[in-house]
């Protein structure tokens, strides 16, 4: 049986970017709010998920050549790196650094290396997401 | 350097990652793989003399004071430990080369073993309970990958009973946490042992003993929580049974070692008794399976068991030579068992099966295998001067001294046992003459020999140098008998 999903697929197009922004937006805030890499990389596999849906596993393939595996383990590389950098400079392990900057159009910002391992929390939540429903998806 | 105690589970964990990124090309991921063990091995050396010179080494995660953070404990013990297990998966890792095949080694066998090695050092490591859970959990999930790599009928049979056991043994971990913590307040060990030796021997701390012995129990496999470790090791290949054997029910001995030596302490007659009782049951039902069985990996197997019950006696018993003891059978024990679940897969690799019934003459074609294997069970068995005798004679000597008779004799006739199992097992596989001829081909074993004779030769040094040892094993001793060393290194009072 054929269906016709023209709708789903044009609205599904729309509402990846207006979720993947969100992602985003969750994913900073989580610096001071609710939010952060978990839930941001959620919502992102929720994202790619909707796309699975709307088309198939050939084509979203073809739009994001990703390798999720792959993406597991930049993640943690990220992860590992953040925790590790403190080794070099000879505090205890996972101590964080932060400090306030004047950026350009955003002001008075302060940058945090909490940042970078929620970033490798962000991409190992999509990696493993993503790897357990492709492995699902590919035994139909 | 003061993060000297995380670099042997940083350095698996790197590892691990850039593994999974070389995933294609299983040369490299062999060499890898060696290179991290050697500096893994390397690193912890390194703190074994910072220990020994500077007392017990800590690193407060994060640089949130201790009892706040998770903290990072070194101390003798666990390096001692870190150590043996760390020569054990390099020695492992050499070995799969040759055996595991290439289909496992495509599907992350490697970075898994990184992982596997990662938790049982985070294990040995970690000062924070939950952490400890943490990395229990880490190491289990690497357990489970390994034990359904493959995935051939029996090994998905017996890992859903595997992932089973250990789901419900987690989650009453949970528990015990959680209760610890409504009680103490703290998750930080030393912290514990503090509030816990104020509180005195109130009845919810000795449930709570009992409740986190039913958990460690069920990974270390004591008398009667053992029931899933006969079916659910013998799935797997010689490798992987090498490093499940040798080291997931030994962290569990080691969970047991740790928290009845700094939490539980105080109610003795009551805990203490139990755990010796179920000690000795643990060596009995281990003792039947191993003279039951006519197949070489259920006796080595049954054997696990019965080691287990001698080091759960030696905890039980609780004086500072006993404990000496269960220290140096612990490490001895990872060791040889190690070295003889790999000798049990090259003898089922030669004869194509593992039932004793359907092999034997290997002698002729295999002198240097059956001799390198009759002096690991020698060394098993504790026969002097190889590793297992200084363990058991002070477990032993300290049964006797403490009047448990009926404890220390029954270790005793083990021994005969686990003696009369192994060279059964010899006489069976390279003795006996068989009424089938052997082929006349001899298979190529050279490279899967060389790391098992590392082994046995570690083994055999570690028995003959028992004097260089035993400042080692006498510094960390001292800790588990006196909990104030452990908590003033800790809360640097």
């Amino acid at each position: 049986m054929k269906t016709n999903d023209v709708i789903f697929q044009t609205v599904a197009k729309v509402v990846f970017f207006m979720i993947i922004f969100f992602a985003v937006r969750i994913f900073f805030a989580g610096h001071y709010y609710p939010g952060g890499g978990f839930v941001g990389g959620l919502l992102t596999s929720g994202a790619i998920v909707l796309l699975l849906l709307a088309f198939d596993l050939k084509t979203v393939k073809k739009i994001l050549p990703v390798d999720y595996k792959w993406l597991i383990s930049l993640g943690l590389l990220f992860a590992t790196g953040t925790a590790a950098g403190s080794v070099l400079f000879n505090v205890p392990f996972f101590t964080h650094a932060y400090d306030y900057f004047q950026l350009p159009l955003f002001g008075k910002t302060s940058l945090h290396t909490a940042m970078l391992f929620d970033l490798g929390v962000y991409l190992v939540v999509i990696g493993v997401t993503m790897t357990i429903i492709q492995t699902i998806g590919e035994s139909e | 350097m003061i993060n000297l105690p995380i670099l042997p589970i940083l350095i698996p964990l790197v590892a691990a990652i850039i593994l999974i990124f070389l995933a294609k090309s299983i040369y490299a991921q062999r060499i890898v793989s060696v290179i991290a063990s050697i500096a893994t091995i390397i690193s912890s050396i390194m703190i074994m003399a910072k220990v020994k010179s500077d007392g017990i080494q800590t690193v407060d995660m994060g640089s949130w004071p201790a009892p706040f953070g998770i903290t990072l404990v070194s101390d003798m013990l666990s390096v001692l430990l870190v150590l043996t297990a760390s020569v054990i998966t390099l020695c492992v890792i050499l070995y799969s080369f040759r055996s595991i095949g290439n289909g496992r080694e495509r599907f992350y066998y490697y970075p898994i073993v990184q992982f596997l090695l990662l938790g049982v050092n985070g294990s040995f490591t970690t000062g924070d309970i939950f952490n400890l859970f943490v990395f229990f959990e880490i190491m289990l999930m690497s357990s489970y990958v390994l034990i359904v790599i493959g995935g051939t009928k029996i090994q998905l049979r017996e890992s859903i009973k595997y992932i089973l056991v250990n789901v419900i043994s987690s989650a009453i971990f949970v528990m015990a946490v959680g209760f610890l913590y409504s009680v103490t307040g703290s998750l930080n060990m030393a912290h514990i042992s503090a509030r816990i030796s104020e509180i005195g021997s109130e009845p919810i701390i000795t449930v709570l003993a009992v409740l986190f012995l039913i958990v460690f129990g069920l990974k270390g496999a004591i008398f009667p929580l053992y029931f899933w470790l006969p079916g659910s090791y013998s799935a797997p290949p010689a490798p992987i049974l090498a490093l499940f054997g040798s080291l997931l029910t030994k962290v569990g001995i080691y969970a047991i070692l740790r928290t009845y030596t700094l939490f539980f302490y105080h109610d003795q007659p009551f805990t203490h008794d139990i755990l010796s009782l179920l000690a000795l049951l643990t060596i009995v039902a281990g003792v039947i399976g191993a003279l039951a069985y006519r197949d070489v990996k259920q006796i080595l197997i049954y054997n696990i068991i019965i080691a287990v019950g001698v080091l759960l006696f030696g905890i039980a018993t609780m004086t500072d030579e006993s404990l000496a003891g269960t220290v140096f059978y612990l490490i001895h024990d990872m060791i040889i068992k190690a070295a003889l679940f790999l000798l049990g897969g090259i003898i089922i690799y030669i004869a194509g099966t593992s039932n004793l019934n359907k092999m034997g003459g290997l002698i002729l074609q295999y002198p240097a295998l059956g001799w390198t294997f009759l002096l690991a069970s020698f060394a098993l068995a504790g026969i002097p001067p190889l590793s297992g005798f200084t363990g058991k004679l002070l477990i032993v000597r300290s049964g006797f001294a403490e009047g448990e008779y009926v404890g220390a004799i029954v270790v005793l006739l083990s021994s005969l046992a686990v003696l009369y199992s192994v060279v059964n097992l010899f006489m069976g596989a390279f003795w006996k003459t068989t009424e089938t001829p052997l082929p006349d081909v001899k298979k190529r074993t050279g490279s899967l020999f060389i790391p098992v004779v590392v082994l046995v030769l570690l083994s055999v040094l570690y028995g003959v140098g028992t004097e260089f040892v035993y400042p080692y094993v006498m510094h960390a001793v001292d800790v588990l008998i006196h909990p104030e060393i452990y908590i003033d290194a800790v809360l640097k009072e």
